[in-house]
């Protein structure tokens, strides 16, 4: 019996292999962190993460809660992801509710729904993204001059922005009003999901629902009017006063041209999902609920959509958190969500690989925790056992 | 007993029943129907007198003259379209330009062509197209002068980085998901998480980083040019999401076949590139197919970081005093231009996954 030499064992070859291969890795990432360490200190500048303590110096842009120059950095990276999440949240919104408008009508039998919707969805769904933003953000800004703004209702809309019609509050009874809101919304939810209201009959259920909106409402209304800034109307309207329009709230063309842009591309691939989602229910679904006397109606709501939403979840979340990452784009138009406020940054500190790691950090943790809650309700409504009928 | 016939309904009758079905199926659906067919009279009447009827097509025609006509001033296009296929390429070298681009579609559309589909085939198609189309961009040789990268621009820069970003990715993508698959567990973990971190990120971060991070943190020799620096970041970028679809691709074939492979004795690089990867690019085809079609819709975000690509020279062509009022005109020019390219392949691939059904049926 001839014994194998040691280098041609299996076990010692690929213990080798694998140990090589984390070798090239730590060393590429040394490499990286010693160059920059040498970099850093001829520039005069210390790593750590002291700096996000320092002042800016420099004008955020269009944040939710007030910046200034004088603010440190993590307040403005703070507000960065505010923004982001803000418009992540618009863009999905609004995104999903023009897809399901496409999505039907891609999918129902009337032919000229059909086209329209297959129009729409070969168009946006075939020019980047970017092309579009740029198109978009072409068109607000070359709207007419604040002193020929168009003028609905209490809305402005001018070259300069949108002008829509405010209250006169302070920030923390503003902060608090909105509290009560989320917690109320989160409460309904809690209502319609939580088994321990499931036995409840469906006048008592409405009554509470109304019970708990009537509180928040009151609550709300209470910490607006008794935080007002004092000798002031409740509501303030914009208007025209010399060459710009003040008072109210002002939108800048970026934030709407991006939140629009957004919402018109991923509702063109949002569209192409909910279609797939309604083909995939089986036709004898559909054929058993209408020869059971069901209205078409009943048929829609009961039976297409929750198998078709169950359908579709699992791809709506890749879906979701591209557009999520699609937010970065506002740093074409200067929209300061958190990519460009990191980019602006690092131009201003030249902490590059600290700013990059909360980059990266941020947008794992943004994107993991919206696909795991979506991973989540998908599989607390997913079908249990095999399914008969139901295609793929 | 006699039989009766049953007749086939003739042709108008057949027409008036499709008609009743699709759009006047209830009072409700006529009223649709009505609706959305009055919009897209509406949409196409405004499309066609806007960008036909009332257009300015004569490219000697100023600015005034387009006003006065009120419709698109396709004059814009006439005077500045060097400069949105070509950038700030030398004038008198712009048939170069022009002629990579050509390359470039030619070796698109060979690689369309089923009889081309063999690893190696491909490969040599677009390793061959690539080389011709830097060759001839950047000249140096045979007589033709000098054209640095920074000049390069426009329609053809667009096409460089999409060709370089799927050359290069491919290979990497083949070996990232051979890597994730395989059986030693620290080399298929740590590539797992490499793709997942990359895959979480936005490509606009990846492109800063590869642009404006990299020279900072990496020595000196090892930095080279802004374009290919960004080039390998989009590469990266693609072959991470390539990699997923052909990890599903291989998870698709039954691993019976690679069995059999190694019981024959058959060795490795072997099994992979011989048995195992036909099979799982087969599978793969139309998500591959979408994620280059992605991949050429992406390579308009290096806008970001400074290059004049086909958005950007776009930009330049409509951002001077005389044609400020003419962007809608520009910008449906640079679309139609992503349209046919994407539309093209998108087609190509809806085709493909069609054929390849009937296949399995």
């Amino acid at each position: 019996m001839t014994t194998i030499p040691i280098w041609r064992r299996k076990k010692v070859r690929r213990n080798v292999l694998q140990g090589a291969f984390l070798a090239a890795i730590v060393s590429v990432i040394g490499i990286a962190a010693v160059t920059a360490q040498q970099n850093l200190s001829a520039q005069g500048i210390s790593s750590g993460f002291g700096f996000l303590w320092r002042a800016t110096g420099w004008e955020m842009g269009t944040s939710l809660l007030p910046t200034s120059p004088n603010d440190p950095y993590w307040w403005f990276i703070f507000n960065g992801i505010l923004n982001t999440l803000l418009m992540g949240f618009v863009g999905l919104f609004c995104a999903t509710l023009v897809g399901l408008v496409i999505g039907l009508a891609r999918s129902s039998n009337n032919a000229p729904a059909r086209l329209l919707g297959t129009i729409y969805v070969e168009i946006f769904r075939n020019i980047p993204l970017i092309v579009q933003l740029f198109f978009w953000y072409a068109v607000v800004t070359q709207l007419p001059n604040p002193r020929n703004a168009i003028v609905i209702g209490g809305v402005m809309l001018s070259g300069r922005g949108l002008y829509l019609p405010g209250l006169n509050v302070t920030m923390l009874p503003a902060a608090a009003s909105m509290a009560v809101g989320v917690v109320a919304i989160l409460i309904l939810l809690w209502i319609a999901m939580a088994r321990r209201f499931a036995r409840l009959n469906v006048h008592r259920r409405r009554t509470l629902y109304l019970g708990v909106i009537a509180i928040a409402a009151g609550c709300a209304a209470v910490a607006l009017i008794m935080g007002r800034i004092p000798d002031t109307p409740l509501v303030s309207l914009p208007e025209l006063k010399g060459l710009n329009i003040r008072g109210g709230i002002t939108l800048r063309p970026e934030i709407y041209a991006l939140a629009f842009a957004i919402t018109i591309y991923g509702g063109a691939y949002i569209g192409e999902i909910v279609r797939g989602g309604f083909k995939s229910v089986g036709r004898g679904q559909v054929e058993a609920a209408q020869a059971l006397g069901l209205t078409p109606w009943q048929v829609f709501s009961k039976v297409r959509m929750p198998l078709a939403t169950r359908a579709m979840l699992p791809i709506l979340i890749n879906q979701y958190v591209w557009l999520i990452k699609a937010t970065t784009l506002g740093i074409a138009v200067g929209f300061s969500e958190f990519f460009m406020v990191i980019a602006g940054s690092i131009t201003h500190s030249g902490q590059t690989l600290e700013l990059i790691s909360i980059l990266m950090v941020g947008f794992l943790i943004i994107n993991f925790t919206l696909a795991a809650v979506l991973n989540r309700v998908n599989r607390a409504i997913a079908l249990k056992g095999k399914q008969i009928g139901v295609s793929q | 007993m006699t039989m009766t016939a049953i007749q086939a309904p003739d042709n108008s009758q057949r027409l008036l029943h499709r008609l009743r079905r699709e759009y006047f199926a209830s009072p409700l659906n006529a009223l649709v129907s009505l609706l959305c067919l009055a919009v897209l009279a509406m949409l196409l009447w405004w499309a066609l007198d806007w960008g036909v009827f009332r257009a300015t097509f004569d490219s000697a025609a100023r600015a005034d003259e387009c006003r006065a006509n009120g419709g698109a001033c396709w004059a814009v296009i006439g005077n500045r379209w060097r400069l949105i296929m070509f950038g700030i390429y030398p004038y008198d070298e712009q048939w170069r330009s022009a002629l990579a681009c050509g390359i470039v579609i030619l070796t698109i559309v060979l690689s369309c062509l089923p009889r081309m589909w063999g690893i190696g085939r491909l490969a040599a198609i677009w390793l061959f197209g690539a080389v011709i189309f830097y060759l001839l961009m950047k000249g140096g040789l045979l007589g033709l002068p000098l054209v640095t990268e920074e000049q390069w621009g426009g329609l053809a820069l667009t096409l460089f980085l999409f060709v370089s970003t799927v050359v290069i990715g491919m290979p990497l993508a083949v070996m990232l998901a051979l890597m994730r698959r395989s059986e030693m567990p620290v080399i298929a973990k740590v590539t797992g998480l490499i793709i997942d971190a990359i895959r979480s990120l936005p490509l606009l971060a990846i492109l800063f980083t590869f642009a404006v991070v990299l020279p900072f943190v990496l020595p000196q020799m090892l930095t080279g040019e802004k374009l290919y620096r960004v080039i390998v970041g989009l590469a990266i970028f693609f072959a991470a999401y390539q990699a997923e679809i052909i990890r599903g691709g291989l998870q698709g074939t039954s691993s019976g076949q690679e069995e059999a492979a190694k019981a024959l004795g058959i060795r490795y690089s072997h099994r992979i590139s011989r048995i195992v990867l036909p099979q799982a690019f087969r599978l793969a085809l139309p998500a591959t197919i979408n994620q280059i079609v992605i991949t050429f819709m992406e390579t308009s975000l290096v806008v970001v970081v400074g290059f004049v690509e086909l958005l950007a020279a776009g930009n330049a062509a409509y951002n001077t005093g005389e044609w400020k009022f003419a962007y809608v005109e520009v910008y449906v020019f640079i679309s139609a231009i992503y349209f046919i390219f994407v539309f093209g392949l998108s087609r190509y691939g809806a085709y493909l996954e069609r054929r390849m059904n009937v296949g399995r049926r």
